[in-house]
């Protein structure tokens, strides 16, 4: 009777806890929507701020996360789907594949304020200072601008990318390789016309949970190319040679604003953060709201196909 | 790929070709074979260079240091007390006459911190996972599993907004402490971010498990309960270290919630109910105002080493441990 009572409340015990989570994570969300949700309008997503930054909208810091996100993942996919493939269809169980996934569970444990250090003394300092120093003239690529953000986020997100993509790799039966190789397929045919194809949704989800994770990523790109207020978008008019027109184009080299930066420098060293709160709660709902689209179709997108692979 | 030689050649030399037929082809294809491999490979390297170069470019900057500053004063510092009397003190206080770089206060700060939080998210987290992989059932864990990973990805920027605007006064309010930024804050805000990662490896760990083992119990008379703590538990304990040392590694490493949240006051303190200020803060408030290559610059630096040298070996040990439990579980 009494094994019986203490299973009862141990039970009981552990599904009020679980609860407890869900309930935390209402709160967190709730509060942050009820707190946003008058603020956030068409105009609001869409104007700059105005008047010292106390009015006005967040329409620079949505495109400058918008741009550095795609600028981080194109630089990111390529390296980290290929690093994948080598480390489970070439490397297999070997020594060096052992050495590669311990790095990359070692580059996901780092601490994100220290790819912040390590953008600031490798992309700008070495990196950029290096290339100004071939060029000649004046300080172009050694100083904080998108670019280098990017490239420091796209570092933060590698080990994402390539552990989706592994995990996807490796479920792929070992059936369908070796029917490939007995029909005289190489390696290479075997993992783009079979392999991949089959892992398609698994890189897709590691690709949008990287995006919502560099979107809400702020401790990087601190120093590393973030603006607190700037007048214009990032963007150059580059001219066509022998004409009157241009092209307006994203530049990488300039500094940007940005989300999540945002709601960090409005919070903590606004000049008045009292009158600044709806803004602040608005653009917190914003980012919110974005990261949580993204993760729920990633998520949604996961379950799909790990089912799929269990009826398989 | 190599279909335009063939279609080249005059009619009447097909016979010769079909001698010596594929091995051009096949050489041809080879060669593509290796240079795929081979660029496959450069990007293998990758994440060996990136963690590489993080370690390189840290630590060259950090060693510099000691050069212009002696390793004692990274201990206590000196300063005169009003009556002229040298005192040694132990302060981060890098801007001034005489800069001080002890990192006691920091160290603390960062553990005062980083314990609270692993403690209230080892509790959560490992009831949350334990639930999740023996108690609950299909339906219910297809609605809290999707939560718990949903927490997981909020920013922490967010966390830390939620902190500092309503969790601060929340706490204030019922508790009455002196400070209304404090440690305590900060670690409730980190262990929002570290349940999941808790929870999530303590579930994956727990349904490693062998089905026997529980049947086992069962056929022994054990109910659920005893089950869990006598059998599952004991059989997942590796896997439920490396979930709360991950945890932990996770809660020193993070940055913008304690940034905001823990009132960034660089004291030597024991008491959670203080403002202090982490490891992490100090680099994040301090870098951006620093001249490069300066003697803070590098004193940050080192922070951000030190930093960097104890959140990998926490994650070494998780890894070891997770190792062992595979071993131990035969998987």
């Amino acid at each position: 009777m009494k094994r019986r009572l203490i299973e009862t409340i141990a039970l009981a015990l552990l599904r009020g806890i679980a609860l407890a989570v869900l309930l935390a994570t209402v709160l967190l969300i709730g509060s942050i929507v009820r707190g946003g949700i008058g603020v956030v309008s068409w105009e609001f997503l869409a104007s700059a701020p105005t008047e010292g930054m106390t009015h006005g909208g967040i329409f620079p810091a949505i495109f400058g996360t918008i741009c550095i996100t795609l600028l981080m993942i194109v630089m990111a996919l390529p390296l980290g789907v290929c690093a994948a493939i080598y480390m489970v269809e070439y490397a297999g169980a070997s020594g060096l594949a052992r050495v590669i996934r311990a790095s990359v569970n070692n580059l996901a444990g780092v601490p994100s304020i220290v790819f912040g250090l390590f953008g600031v003394g490798f992309f700008i300092l070495f990196v950029g200072r290096s290339i100004d120093g071939v060029r000649g003239g004046a300080l172009l690529f050694g100083q904080p601008a998108m670019l280098w953000a990017a490239a420091t986020l796209a570092v933060l997100v590698l080990p994402v990318i390539i552990v989706n993509t592994a995990e996807a790799l490796t479920a792929v039966p070992r059936s369908h390789r070796e029917a490939s190789f007995a029909l005289g397929a190489t390696r290479w045919q075997t993992v783009s016309r079979v392999v991949l194809p089959q892992a398609r949704a698994g890189i897709l989800t590691g690709s949008i949970l990287s995006i919502s994770r560099g979107a809400g990523e702020t401790a990087p790109i601190l120093f590393t190319g973030c603006a607190y207020f700037l007048p214009r978008l990032p963007i150059v008019h580059l001219s066509i040679p022998f004409t009157e027109l241009s092209i307006p184009m994203v530049n990488p080299l300039d500094q940007f604003m940005e989300l999540s930066y945002h709601i960090f420098i409005m919070a903590t060293q606004s000049t008045d953060a009292a009158l600044t709160r709806p803004i602040q709660y608005g653009t917190t709902l914003v980012l919110v709201g974005l990261t949580f689209v993204l993760n729920l179709a990633a998520i949604s997108l996961r379950v799909r196909y790990r089912r799929g692979l269990e009826t398989r | 790929m190599s279909a335009s030689p063939e279609i080249e050649e005059p009619v009447h030399a097909a016979p010769r070709r079909e001698e010596a037929g594929p091995a051009p082809r096949r050489r041809r294809g080879r060669l593509m074979e290796f240079l795929i491999e081979s660029f496959l490979l450069v990007n293998g390297f990758v994440a060996i260079a990136a963690i590489s170069l993080i370690f390189l470019f840290l630590f060259k900057e950090g060693i510099q240091a000691f050069r212009t500053i002696p390793a004692s004063h990274f201990l206590q510092g000196r300063e005169l007390d009003f009556d002229n009397v040298p005192q040694t003190v132990m302060m981060w206080q890098p801007v001034g006459q005489n800069p001080k770089y002890s990192l006691v206060p920091l160290l603390l700060g960062s553990f005062l911190v980083a314990l609270p939080a692993t403690m209230i998210a080892t509790l959560f987290g490992v009831a949350c996972g334990v639930y999740l992989a023996e108690v609950a059932g299909k339906r219910t864990r297809e609605v809290i599993k999707p939560s718990i990973e949903l927490l997981a990805g909020v920013p922490s920027v967010v966390i830390g907004f939620f902190c500092l605007a309503t969790l601060a006064t929340l706490l204030q309010n019922t508790l009455h402490t002196t400070f209304r930024l404090n440690a305590m804050v900060g670690a409730i805000g980190v262990s929002l971010v570290i349940v999941p990662v808790i929870a999530t490896m303590t579930d994956d760990a727990l349904r490693a498990v062998p089905a026997y083992l529980r049947e086992g119990a069962h056929a022994l008379g054990a109910n659920r309960w005893e089950t869990i703590t006598r059998v599952v538990v004991p059989a997942g304990a590796s896997g439920l270290v490396a979930a709360i040392l991950l945890g932990m590694g996770r809660a020193l490493g993070e940055t913008m919630i304690v940034l905001m949240a823990t009132g960034n006051a660089a004291q030597v303190t024991l008491n959670p109910f203080d403002s202090v200020r982490t490891m992490t803060a100090t680099i994040a408030a301090e870098l951006g105002a620093v001249p490069q290559g300066g003697e803070q610059y590098r004193a940050l630096f080192l922070v951000g080493s030190i930093l960097f040298t104890i959140t990998f070996l926490i994650n070494l040990v998780a890894e070891i441990a997770v190792a062992r439990m595979r071993k131990r579980l035969a998987l």
